[in-house]
């Protein structure tokens, strides 16, 4: 029966590739078959053409189309016949494995410095990761939680690395003053902006909380006295234990590490050190996170998300809950500001562009919006894919682009979508969870 | 004297404010539009209207190569070109990223487009190289209006040419909506899409069209911006399409000529600083003055008010 309606489906099948394919062409003719180059000496430009990979591309596209609906009337076919069976895995095994994939991920994390193949560049990449993880945490907060659209959340994150950078070089204050001092300031500004916005909903939001970004960055940019301009804030101290250094030399005044301990020294022990630092962050932010949504203040964003003027009628402030939020989310991103500050020993406003919140976001949406776990595993995903895909150089990009737009399509609700309330009624009598 | 000066500085401002304003304009109809009729922002937008500008410089090049050289002819194929492969990218675009998406929570789509938008980036990056594309300047001369003691205020052919096409195809599109079938789907379908569906409206295929007449405004805009910079390259998409969607939330989200006055306010209010105040700070200022708009008026200067229903 199946090959009957194959040979059946064939011609709407092969007219609908041969359309994939005619569009392929049109849409490759200006850009693929031809294309300008600068010449070398002059200011003009020539036009050349490539046409074989248009070939190429038409046929890609057309076999691809192809295999694709065959495909996609496979998955149908199996669906319809699984459609009675139960599902792979229930709700409550999904518990059991989250809880397992937590402990695994908290023991990988930690042991990670001790592996024998990690070196400087696994710690590097292991603190990138851990760094996206805080901020895709604090901004949680604000989208996952409370439902705000924030585009602008990378403010927050400059905010907090000029905080240290400039505290450190201009006062010379030490990483562990500025680390809460980068939060409040972060924090401060959350309020600030989060007060013109109350109300403002949804894309309003979006263009206010962008705009934001933007006036942050140009400002870093532009206040060439303050801030260095594009040259950035250089010479930014390194975090020292217990006034211990890190360095063969430690600077007048601080013992260092390896001679007080007697251990060895290596350059390696600092990156270590890094790495705790900003594991402890993200792990005492995702319990009092994990704290916070169990309090009425958590209770209040979850609530704002679903329904604001259901939560006006039941008494809950609004202002409140957003302004709490706002200042939540930042206070997170000041802290993995500070950090990465304290990490590059250097800070630019190229680091701080639209690309940074738009990344950021899309940690939070692929991972399931709320979901702390979605979290740490749409970091990983967005930090190692164009790591792995480096391969492909100049590529990587263009295939970040394809792989987002190719989640989305899959799992519109993020990677861990079946999200449920945290507050549920266990019995009658039982009260609270 | 002094003050004939600074009315002529104040005019020629004016001038210059008027041109930018017109092209975020048309940028910002795209925006508007798409967002009227499925309630998503289109982060990709800024990319076609990019796309639109490379297929301009390749086609004036190919052009010169060819020898055709009359202004009007070049002109008019141009735009034709220009117009035909940036409203298929368009098309695709809603086609591959969107439209799987419809129905979907509400970040879905727009984390799609951003996924789109760096996409679109580097694929033009790739296939046409990272350097800026120069081009030999199309439209010359210009009309002195004034002539003053060592200063004269004058509008430029290709300044005239970007007002005036800009108003035409305004004309024309508000004509559009109103008075036509599709208009009248494209409406139908922005009150309520159940209901326009359930009445016979093909509602994929009007927000096909959709796509399609906000890329073509935007290949318009891409080719007017070629020919008055002269230089192009692969990443001017993210900002002049963070303007005109700033220009559309400005002028109130969903409303065609909200859009085209707030990409006039923009681009006035960017002219005018840069002339008055910093060239530096000009986006600084253009995002204060949207957020104060916002706090005074939440749903833009034409916007009609949401309201909300429990």
């Amino acid at each position: 029966m199946t090959t009957q309606t194959l040979t059946h489906r064939a011609p709407a099948l092969l007219k609908d590739a041969a359309v994939a394919a005619l569009l392929a062409l049109v849409l490759s003719i200006p850009f693929i078959g031809l294309y300008t180059a600068n010449s070398d000496q002059g200011q003009g430009l020539a036009v050349l053409s490539r046409w074989h990979w248009v070939g190429y591309v038409v046929a890609i596209v057309f076999v691809g189309r192809l295999l694709f609906s065959l495909a996609g009337d496979a998955l149908a076919r199996r669906r319809m016949r699984n459609a009675g069976k139960k599902p792979l895995v229930s709700i409550a095994m999904g518990h059991t494995l989250g809880r397992a994939f937590i402990v695994l991920a908290l023991l990988f994390a930690v042991t990670l410095p001790f592996m024998p193949y990690s070196d400087r560049y696994v710690l590097d990449l292991g603190m990138t990761v851990l760094i996206y993880i805080m901020l895709a945490m604090g901004l949680n907060v604000t989208v996952g939680l409370a439902g705000l659209l924030d585009l602008g959340f990378v403010a927050f994150y400059a905010i907090g690395a000029y905080t240290f950078a400039l505290m450190s070089t201009v006062f010379g204050l030490g990483f562990w003053i500025c680390l809460p001092l980068s939060g409040l300031v972060a924090a401060a500004f959350g309020v600030l902006l989060s007060l013109p916005i109350l109300r403002l909903r949804g894309d309003y939001l979006a263009i206010v909380t962008l705009g934001f970004g933007e006036i942050t960055r140009i400002v870093l940019l532009n206040w060439q006295s303050l801030t260095g301009g594009p040259n950035g804030v250089s010479g930014i101290p390194r975090p020292t234990l217990f006034g211990m250094s890190f360095d063969r030399r430690p600077p007048e005044g601080l013992s260092s590490f390896h001679e007080v301990t007697g251990i060895e020294f290596s350059s390696e022990h600092r990156l270590m050190f890094l790495y705790f630092i900003i594991l402890g962050l993200v792990l005492l932010a995702s319990w009092v996170v994990w704290k916070l949504r169990r309090l009425p203040i958590g209770r209040s964003w979850e609530a704002l998300r679903e329904d604001e003027i259901a939560c006006r009628s039941l008494g809950i402030n609004p202002t409140a809950s957003k302004v709490s939020a706002y200042a939540t989310g930042a206070l997170l991103g000041g802290f993995a500001g500070c950090f990465f500050a304290a990490r590059q020993g250097f800070v630019s406003p190229e680091s701080f562009g639209f690309i940074e919140s738009a990344l950021i976001l899309a940690i939070v949406v692929l991972g399931g919006m709320g979901s702390q776990v979605g979290v740490v595993i749409a970091s990983l995903f967005i930090v190692l894919l164009p790591e792995f895909a480096r391969e492909f150089a100049d590529y990587r990009m263009l295939l970040f682009g394809a792989a987002m737009i190719l989640i989305m399509v899959w799992r519109p609700g993020g990677l861990l979508s079946n999200r449920e309330p945290t507050l549920k009624l266990s019995s009658l009598k039982g009260a609270g969870p | 004297m002094d003050g004939a000066v600074a009315l002529g500085t104040f005019l020629q401002h004016l001038i210059n404010g008027l041109t930018l304003g017109a092209i975020y304009g048309l940028i910002a109809i795209g925006y508007t539009m798409v967002y009227g009729i499925i309630r998503m922002i289109n982060f990709a937008h800024g990319e076609i209207y990019m796309v639109g500008a490379f297929v301009a410089v390749t086609a004036f090049t190919l052009l010169a190569v060819l020898g055709i050289t009359a202004v009007p002819l070049a002109l008019v194929i141009v735009l034709l070109v220009a117009i035909l492969f940036t409203a298929a990218y368009g098309w695709t675009v809603e086609r591959i990223a969107y439209r799987p998406l419809r129905g979907a929570p509400k970040l879905a789509p727009l984390i799609s487009a951003i996924g789109m938008s760096i996409l679109l980036q580097n694929y033009v990056m790739l296939t046409q190289g990272a350097r800026p594309k120069p081009l030999p300047p199309v439209l010359t001369g210009g009309i002195t209006l004034w002539q003053g003691e060592g200063f004269s205020l004058g509008i430029t052919y290709i300044q005239l040419f970007i007002i005036l096409l800009t108003v035409a195809l305004m004309t024309g599109f508000t004509l559009l909506i109103t008075r036509t079938a599709l208009g009248r789907a494209q409406r139908a379908c922005e009150q309520d899409r159940t209901m326009a569906g359930l009445l016979g409206i093909n509602v994929d295929r009007t927000i096909s069209m959709t796509f399609v007449m906000g890329a073509s405004l935007a290949a318009v805009a891409g080719v007017l911006v070629t020919m008055y910079y002269g230089v192009i390259d692969f990443y001017i998409g993210f900002l002049a399409g963070m303007k005109a969607f700033t220009a559309a939330v400005l002028g109130g989200i969903g409303s065609l000529p909200g859009a085209m006055l707030g990409g006039l306010l923009i681009g006035l209010i960017e002219a005018f600083f840069t002339g008055y105040v910093s060239g530096a700070y000009k986006d600084v200022a253009a995002f204060s003055i949207l957020i104060l708009v916002l706090v005074l008026r939440p749903t833009g200067l034409l916007g009609r008010p949401d309201i909300e229903k429990v």
